[in-house]
């Protein structure tokens, strides 16, 4: 069992959760993930590790409650246990020797990015980080990437937060402004990290993305994972989950993500069913 | 007086057409007075050809004669002296290949059923005895084992029961490896690997789940933390795709996945919280036991059509007969001599059907079996929604690329130094489907024996230098 030590609601649809896990503490590296299950019956999911500390042996996830699984992992609160927390799975993320870098985060994606912002700051390189919500209302991590960016720039859908538009606008203007980049890195949406990835090749600049497909077990054992990487078909559970933006076919990996639409819809609304049963 | 009925005692089975809509076990097994009778088959000869058939040398006369004397208790302890998981065993061995293959009643009529034999022994244990095995003394030695499948658990109960302190770690939630994600509870009900894997337990043997060797812990800290041999158990899990264009449209599953789901998972449950696709027709690429277990397993979920596409013909279906037969009776299609050459999939990109060619069969190749050849001409489209590639698997690179020094030959599957297990790494033994590529369950159980044999002569032998 694995107990939650802090839970802490970031916005109205995302939560940072604390967990005791010292193993998984002791190897973590930025743009690794883990694997849960909330209870005995519960899915397996995947979520990327926000933070880890070796010494206090935890492990910080940030997730955003978007379906079944999620609404009962964030049902539990501190002091209560998952029952399985496996990990650290896939291959930590490539940021040694990076001079300057952009770090595009969109929506829950920015709960993945920062660790990435941080550990380039560490490493010494400089971070611009360009940041992304539908609204004001789902900001995350707003002064932890102040604290380790050059620069951010804030953007939202509808201009309530930072400056109206899209990612890709205020990466293009900050390219357009001279900074040169030795990588951009991308974490959030598929059609967010396909159209920056559009945009950085037109610039031929190196763009690494964080895929996330539907995985089960995340040790390589069934390829339900499995993305095309330059023709190639690569397992995003041991072979990521970065991968180099302009190799990856972002169209069949939106298809896959669609898989079970109809099913997702029904265990929503089973779990909401149960949530307001316990509440009544 | 011996029982001189030519045939065995048949098995009670579930109906074909009431089990193919269900996931619970088809085949019944015997009863009190069945087992006792098919155990007088016995002739209990003295050369025992049997014994030498089964991996694990278990002295089958001997458990057989205490059956028909009705002393279950008695055989069941001499199953236990050389097997961990006989009620696994008596249920999936291959036995017409193995220790009934080697019966003498089998040259002129039909073998004892030895495998159902074993099977009632282990069952009728589970169910009537009261009483825990007694530990065993510790000898002060700590081994750990990676990896919960058949090798594996065998070797760690083996090690138990000579004192050692056995650690196995699991990657998955739960322990079992194929017994509890690839063989569906149909063919090998899920409580019974559970309980067979409580009583290693209580010979206190430790089972680490969530631990992936290789990222969680290396081999390397495994000896840091006190262990002074290593058993790599950790199968072939990593599948194989073919190749062709379409192969990652929606609906096209590795066996693996597609079984992961419906038997670890229990996708097949109302009100499962882990989906899997229903679909209408579903093609099932390749013709071993799993593509066997997959093609059944679709049909459960309550798919329509289930066809076993395969390049050979029904001749050379790797599977095991009574699997195939079995597979017959539910109503699977066979579609052999048939090889897909394209995935089609519709605007939303899922499958919709499946490019086939004919093929024909050549002149034997390397390994003895007549090489497939496309007809010329011969293309056609199968109408399917969902596609299961059962086409093998290969072990899985985590461990080898985490452990500096152990060698691999180019199929990725572990070299050891014959039968004993040991490997390039000093006091590091593996065995099963990480050493062999994909096998059986018995084969694995053998290697696990073998290993933990070989482990307490290395340990013993470095105490008495």
């Amino acid at each position: 069992m694995y107990k939650i030590l802090e839970k802490t609601p970031l916005n109205p649809t995302v939560t940072k959760m604390v967990i005791e896990a010292p193993l998984v503490a002791k190897k973590a590296e930025p743009g690794q993930f883990i694997i849960f299950r909330a209870s005995e019956d519960g899915e397996r999911v995947p979520l990327t590790i926000a933070d880890y500390d070796r010494k206090a042996g935890t492990v910080t996830i940030i997730f955003q409650i978007v379906g079944g699984a999620t609404m009962e992992l964030n049902a539990l609160n501190a002091g209560d246990s998952l029952v399985d927390f496996v990990g650290p799975l896939g291959t930590p993320s490539k940021l040694e020797g990076l001079k300057k870098v952009a770090v595009v985060g969109g929506g829950v994606g920015c709960a993945i990015a920062y660790p990435t912002a941080k550990k380039l700051h560490e490493l010494g390189a400089e971070v611009h980080s360009v940041v992304g919500f539908r609204n004001k209302d789902l900001v995350l991590l707003e002064k932890e990437f102040e604290a380790v960016s050059a620069q951010v720039v804030k953007m939202s859908d509808d201009g309530s937060w930072g400056e109206k538009g899209l990612v890709t606008n205020a990466l293009e203007t900050l390219i357009n402004a001279g900074n040169q980049y030795d990588e951009v890195i991308a974490i959030g949406p598929l059609v967010m990290m396909k159209f920056v990835c559009q945009l950085t090749k037109k610039y031929g600049i190196k763009t690494t993305v964080s895929m996330n497909p539907i995985m089960i077990d995340g040790t390589g054992m069934c390829g339900g994972c499995r993305l095309t990487v330059g023709g190639k078909t690569k397992f995003a559970c041991v072979d990521g989950p970065d991968f180099d933006g302009h190799e990856v076919d972002f169209d069949e990996a939106m298809h896959r993500g669609t898989m079970y639409r109809d099913f997702e819809a029904h265990a929503r609304e089973a779990e909401c069913e149960l949530l307001k049963k316990e509440v009544e | 007086m011996p029982n001189m009925d030519p045939k065995k005692c048949p098995m009670p089975v579930q109906d074909p057409d009431v089990r193919n809509k269900n996931f619970k076990e088809v085949a019944l097994g015997y009863t009190y007075e069945m087992a006792v009778n098919e155990a007088k088959r016995c002739l209990n000869c003295k050369n025992k050809p049997c014994v030498s058939g089964c991996p694990v040398n278990i002295d089958i006369p001997a458990f057989i004669a205490k059956v028909a004397d009705e002393d279950m208790e008695g055989a069941y302890a001499v199953l236990s002296a050389s097997s961990a998981l006989p009620a696994v065993c008596g249920r999936v061995c291959p036995q017409e290949n193995q220790c009934e293959g080697k019966c003498v009643r089998g040259i002129k009529t039909e073998s004892v059923g030895i495998g159902r034999l074993e099977r009632f022994v282990a069952d009728w244990h589970r169910e009537h005895s009261t009483e825990k095995p007694a530990m065993p003394v510790s000898n002060g030695h700590r081994v750990a084992v990676i990896g919960s499948g058949p090798s594996g658990l065998t070797a760690a109960g083996d090690l138990a029961k000579l004192g050692y302190k056995v650690t196995v770690y699991e990657a998955l939630h739960t322990a079992g490896g194929v017994l509890v994600y690839g063989i569906p509870e149909f063919r090998l009900p899920k409580d019974i690997v559970r309980q067979e894997i409580d009583g290693l337990k209580e010979l206190g043997v430790d089972i680490e789940t969530n631990v992936v060797i290789g990222k969680t812990i290396t081999i390397d800290e495994l000896f840091e933390m006190g262990n002074e041999a290593v058993f790599i158990g950790s199968g072939a899990g990593l599948p194989r795709f073919m190749g062709i264009p379409g192969e990652s449209l929606k609906g096209v599953y590795s066996a693996n996945e597609f079984l992961t789901r419906i038997n670890l998972m229990k996708a097949y449950r109302e009100g499962a919280k882990t989906p899997i696709q229903h679909a209408r027709n579903v093609a099932v690429v390749g013709g071993g036991n799993v593509a066997m277990d997959a093609a059944r397993c679709a049909k459960r979920l309550g798919a329509e059509n289930v066809y076993i596409v395969y390049r050979r013909s029904m001749n050379e279906l790797p599977a095991r007969k009574e699997e195939v037969e079995h597979a017959v009776e539910e109503g699977i299609i066979f579609k052999t001599l048939s090889n897909p050459v394209e995935v089609l999939g519709d605007a939303d990109g899922s499958v919709c059907g499946m490019r086939c060619v004919e093929m024909e069969l050549g002149e034997p190749d390397a390994s003895g079996r007549r090489r497939p050849v496309v007809k010329e001409g011969s293309e056609f489209v199968l109408e399917v929604d969902c596609m299961v590639m059962s086409i093998g698997t290969s072990p899985n690179p985590l461990i080898r690329s985490t452990t500096p020094g152990l060698e691999t030959n180019s199929h990725g599957c572990i070299i050891t130094n014959g039968d004993d297990g040991l490997t390039t790494r000093n006091a590091v033994y593996a065995g099963g489907d990480a050493v062999t590529g994909a096998a059986t369950v018995i084969l694995a159980m053998g290697a696990g024996k073998h290993a933990a044999k070989a482990i307490d002569e290395y340990i013993k032998s470095k105490d008495n230098a």
